[in-house]
């Protein structure tokens, strides 16, 4: 099991960072969401791998019990990697909306845009 | 939490407290300003003289104040002889410089920025040599740096100013950053980082490995600060500051700071050959060639500069002997080089202030046209000069018995004959001094027409003579004093005697041979003047400057290597950084052999297992079709939420399974405005170098995991588990954890949450009022879309679905604390429930039905759970410290009501406005890429077509 787990994060890893290295915005979006998958599952694998003990206390007397911390600390992480997914979308977006070009990497000189014409603006 | 007489860090903290008081006073004219800077050193010098009985005792006076006592920080000061020597010092000649300060600025100088600076300076100053924290010396030595910087730029106009306070800045700068790592050493090696402990382990700091280093460092520390061959250079450009600032700082107080550090350090670093070796002959080569300099300077600061460059060489060799006795002469000599030294700086602001120049070869005969500078000025120029009856020759005498009787490499007089060389030197400047300025014919032309200062303006050199005189004539009146700073240097207790007459002694000799010299030098000045100026020589400003260029020069070239604005290109470097980083760390130490049993696989694993590696090759694959990916990248999201489901956690599973939903979604409505395919850009070379990388990084995650996984480690989790329910009132830990043991940590994430709502809903409130709005509008959306938009099956089933789905939301809050759920699934839930109906009926029909404003409960969760966690503080408990209860309800069954309820009912409102807020944001773009607006809830409303078609009929 321990192999699986570490397998998968790995290649969770490899993948995100292949997509994290690609030249636009979208990829590289997906390739963080992989890496916080590959962070998450790596964090919560931290405590200690196990099944059927879930960290409810039990009414009925003595039992083991999963490491409830790792679960705590990774619970909000998935939570805050969404914020951070979405303000990396919209910035993602925006710089195509300004720019026509959904590009990550400045210094190369490119179309910036269509060029508005003032008579083409209208009143909302 | 402290200790000791509270007057010390009065002392310390009053220049601090009293530069204030200028930039305000200046309103009230010059003299109140002067007269409010001098109030708050007034104050400190009395305290001090106070302590003084005490100190001259033998008394060490001490104040501790308690910071992180853990981490060996505190604001601990201390006061023994020597640092009595410097605070009096550092004060008195303050008091005088101001005075001074009052009549030499003119009109237009912002005169209360001056006092300012000059205040920050003297508190700094007077850190340094009270502080009993390494660490807190270090703080006040880079504020000296500061704040000399300020004064020495403090003519802002002038560009030797401003080049002048950089360069002191870089090079005292520079060296006060090796001081850090010198300090931090010593620290370690002792153990403590009080000064006090540090001086008493000297045996054990000079017998340690890392003693070299440390040593080195510090030294570099108080060579730069102290100008030092070869870091010389940088004081005589600081003469481009006001003359009060060089009186003050380049005679007496900043560049004695090196000194003072050396003797400070003497009884924890010196007597060691390598302290000799390298203090010793730094300071004869200093001492000596200062000396040859100032002979052919013709700027009278310049001149003086040089000539302080060579006594503090001078000050510097005789610590650098490492004897009782040296260290006597160094004392005596600082005291003896302050007050001659202060009232030449003076003297030199006088003579250029009223005769407008300060060049040597266009003065002469002033002491006809200023008969009281010229008699100040030649009183403490013969005691530069070391002649006797002055103050200069007792010390110089002395140094000059240490000299000889020192040797160097088996060589016996050779530290002696460079010795008297540059006192050779030093009697010629000082006579040139004499008679080059104040000697000789009156000219016929001066640039101003020279005469006395006003009382006020040769008031302080004038005082500053008195005791150049009184101690030149009775030496033994300075000796408590001297022994007992002298005693604080060496630790021994000292008993010198000081006198006027010793003998015929060698150094007696050595002085004639001095001043015999130096006269016939002055003498022959004009032909060697001439010779000097043929002379090629070293240019230190030219040197400094290539050297910087160079740097600079080099920065930029890595700067432009690294700093492409190929966002790519860093984050390759930031993922290679840190395999290798990770590699060097497995490498080194060895790793415990594993300990936990491994979990055997149920078959059922393999096929997730299987269906997330695939899923992920084939996102990688076929990340160009980016739908497809996105579908794609869905399934791994499932196959790790039934991952945590497998494995324990049905809280993260919960969590994990709706954040994916929203997260989707949100990049659904992304990609409606975005391009569908990622064009082919990158050469192949390029993927397969991409791949590398990424294969590698994955390789590393994958092992550190298994390595982390083979291996059991302590955990804090035991005290979460025994402790949930009896403080926390819950059976589910991780619920437990979020709101009550960690509820700071997850009240800061909720915050932060929403902080990147409202970041979402700024940015496109700004892109749409921008030319990206105009651009949107032009956009061509309509292709590939169906033409039900809004289907019938779809906005029944939501309608139908939706309290079904607010019930759930609402059952997974309430149960949260005792079960898996809590307020951040049910936040989660909810917004999927809202988010359907957007997606079935369209934007603008659901934002019509929306009462409350999603800022608006952003706003809400945060302060609801901000106020649980103050509703504590009534209480008289901590923040966020939970109390819980059980209610019997008569129908009901018994049931709990926690605080840590309300807290979570925060998280659920703040969780669902962000996640709202965000969605809400971004699907105001299409309709503003004039999508068309409905208004019924679905495109094909069975009914209203009935009632059309009976009405046409």
């Amino acid at each position: 099991m321990e192999m699986i787990v570490a397998s998968a994060v790995g290649v969770l890893t490899a993948g995100g960072v292949y997509l994290v290295l690609r030249l636009r915005a979208f990829p590289v979006i997906l390739g963080l969401a992989m890496l916080s998958y590959a962070v998450n599952v790596f964090l919560f694998a931290a405590g200690k791998l196990t099944t059927n003990l879930p960290p409810i206390l039990s009414k009925y007397g003595e039992a083991t019990y999963t490491d409830p911390l790792p679960q705590a600390l990774v619970l909000t992480a998935i939570v805050i990697s969404f914020g951070m997914t979405a303000v990396l979308v919209m910035v993602a977006l925006a710089s195509f909306l300004e720019s026509d070009s959904d590009r990550i990497n400045l210094g190369r000189s490119e179309n910036a845009g269509l060029p508005v014409e003032p008579g083409q603006e209208e009143a909302q | 939490m402290s200790d000791g007489n509270v007057f010390l860090i009065i002392i310390a903290l009053l220049p601090f407290a009293g530069a204030l008081l200028p930039g305000l006073m200046i309103r009230a004219g010059r003299t109140a300003c002067a007269g409010f800077t001098a109030i708050p050193t007034a104050l400190a010098l009395t305290m001090l003289i106070v302590l003084a009985p005490d100190v001259m005792r033998g008394e060490v006076i001490q104040y501790e104040l308690q910071w992180l006592p853990q981490l060996g920080l505190s604001a601990s000061f201390f006061l023994d002889g020597l640092g009595l020597l410097f605070a009096g010092m550092i004060l008195g000649v303050g008091l005088l410089i101001t005075l001074y300060a009052r009549f030499y600025l003119s009109g237009e100088d912002p005169m209360g920025q001056f006092y300012t600076y000059l205040l920050l300076f003297q508190g700094a100053m007077l850190g340094i040599v009270l502080s009993d924290n390494i660490l807190l010396l270090l703080i006040f030595w880079e504020l000296t740096s500061l704040s000399s910087f300020l004064l020495i730029g403090y003519w802002k106009h002038l560009p030797e100013g401003r080049q002048g306070a950089r360069m002191a800045l870089a090079v005292t700068g520079a060296g006060g950053l090796a001081m850090i790592g010198g300090m931090l050493i010593l620290g370690n090696i002792v153990g403590s980082y009080n000064l006090t402990d540090i001086l008493t382990a000297g045996d054990q700091i000079k017998a340690h490995e890392w003693y070299m280093p440390a040593l080195i460092l510090i030294l570099l520390g108080a060579f730069t600060k102290s100008a030092q061959f070869p870091f010389h250079f940088w004081l005589p450009h600081a003469m481009a500051a006001p003359t009060p600032v060089s009186a003050y700082l380049h005679s007496a107080t900043m560049v004695k700071a090196g000194v003072f550090l050396m003797a400070r350090m003497w009884p924890a670093l010196a007597g060691t050959e390598a302290w000799f070796y390298i203090v010793a002959s730094v300071g004869l080569i200093t001492m000596v060639v200062g000396a040859v300099i100032a002979l052919f300077k013709d700027d009278l600061k310049a001149l003086l500069a040089f000539s302080t460059v060579s006594h503090l060489g001078l000050l510097t060799m005789l610590l650098g002997f490492g004897t009782d006795k040296a260290a006597i002469a160094a004392v005596f000599h600082i005291i003896n080089h302050l007050t001659f030294k202060a009232a030449l700086f003076m003297t030199a602001g006088i003579i250029d202030h009223e005769a407008h120049t300060r060049d040597i070869k266009r003065l002469g005969g002033l002491s006809a046209l200023m008969p009281i500078t010229a008699v100040i000025g030649t009183i403490a120029a013969l005691s530069m000069a070391g002649i006797p009856l002055f103050n200069g020759f007792i010390s110089k005498e002395k140094m000059l018995e240490e000299a000889a009787h020192t040797v160097w490499w088996d060589n016996p007089w050779i530290i002696g004959a460079l010795a008297t060389l540059g006192a050779l030197f030093s009697v010629a400047y000082s006579l040139r001094f004499i008679f080059h300025v104040f000697g000789g014919p009156v000219r016929d032309y001066y640039p101003a027409k020279p005469h006395d200062p006003p009382f006020g303006m040769w008031a302080a050199p004038a005082l500053l003579c008195v005791p150049v005189v009184i101690i030149g004539v009775m030496p033994h009146l300075a000796e408590p004093l001297v022994n007992i700073a002298a005693g604080a240097v060496t630790g021994v207790e000292q008993n010198a005697k000081l006198k006027l007459w010793h003998g015929l002694t060698p150094a007696l000799y050595m002085s004639i041979i001095a001043v015999i010299g130096g006269a016939v030098l002055l003498w022959l000045h004009k032909p060697l003047d001439r010779a000097w100026i043929a002379a090629p020589r070293p240019e230190a400003k030219t040197i400094f400057d290539t050297v910087i260029a160079a740097i600079v020069a080099l920065t930029r070239r890595l700067t432009d290597l690294l700093f492409t604005g190929e966002i790519s290109r860093y984050l390759a470097i930031f993922v290679v950084a840190s395999v290798a980083l990770g590699a060097v760390a497995w490498s080194g130490a060895g790793l415990a052999a594993p300990d936990r049993a491994p979990l055997p696989v149920d078959p059922v694993v393999w096929v997730g297992w299987v269906l997330l590696i695939v899923a992920t090759g084939a996102v990688v694959v076929m990340h160009r079709h980016r739908f497809r990916a996105l579908v794609l990248i869905g399934i791994i999201g499932l196959m790790i939420s039934s991952g945590f489901v497998f494995l324990s956690a049905p809280d993260l599973a919960l969590t994990q399974i709706s954040v994916e939903t929203v997260t989707i979604l949100l990049l659904l409505i992304a990609l409606h405005f975005l391009p569908k395919e990622t064009p082919v850009e990158s050469s192949a070379v390029r993927r397969l170098r991409d791949g590398v990388i990424a294969l590698v990084a994955g390789g590393g995650v994958a092992a550190v995991a298994y390595a982390f996984l083979q291996r059991n480690v302590e955990t804090i989790s035991d005290y979460h588990l025994a402790n949930s329910y009896e403080g926390g009132g819950g059976t589910n830990v991780v619920n437990v954890i979020l709101v009550d043991f960690r509820g700071y940590d997850t009240y800061g994430e909720i915050i932060v949450l929403g902080i990147a709502g409202l970041i979402i809903f700024a940015v496109m409130e700004a892109l749409l009022d921008g030319p990206a709005g105009r651009r949107l509008r032009q956009m061509e959306l309509s292709q590939d879309r169906s033409r039900d938009r809004h289907p019938l099956m779809m906005v029944v089933a939501t309608r139908v679905m939706m309290p079904i789905a607010l019930m759930v939301g609402i059952y997974i809050f309430l149960r949260g604390h005792n079960q898996p759920g809590g307020g951040f699934v049910a936040g989660l839930v909810v917004s999927i429930a809202l988010l359907m109906q957007y997606m079935a009926s369209g934007f603008a029909w659901t934002q019509n039905r929306q009462r409350i404003e999603y800022h608006t409960l952003i706003g809400w969760g945060v302060i609801i759970a901000g106020l649980t966690g103050a509703g504590a503080w009534l209480a008289g408990k901590p923040f966020l410290t939970s109390a819980f209860g059980y209610v019997h309800w008569p129908p009901i069954e018994e049931f709990e009501l926690a605080t840590a309820m309300l807290f979570d009912l925060g998280v659920f409102l703040a969780v669902l406005g962000a996640v709202m807020l965000m969605l809400y944001s971004l699907s105001r773009l299409a309709r503003h890429a004039g999508e068309t607006v409905n208004v019924e809830p679905m495109d094909y409303d069975p009914v209203v077509r009935e009632d059309k078609r009976e009405g046409e009929a």
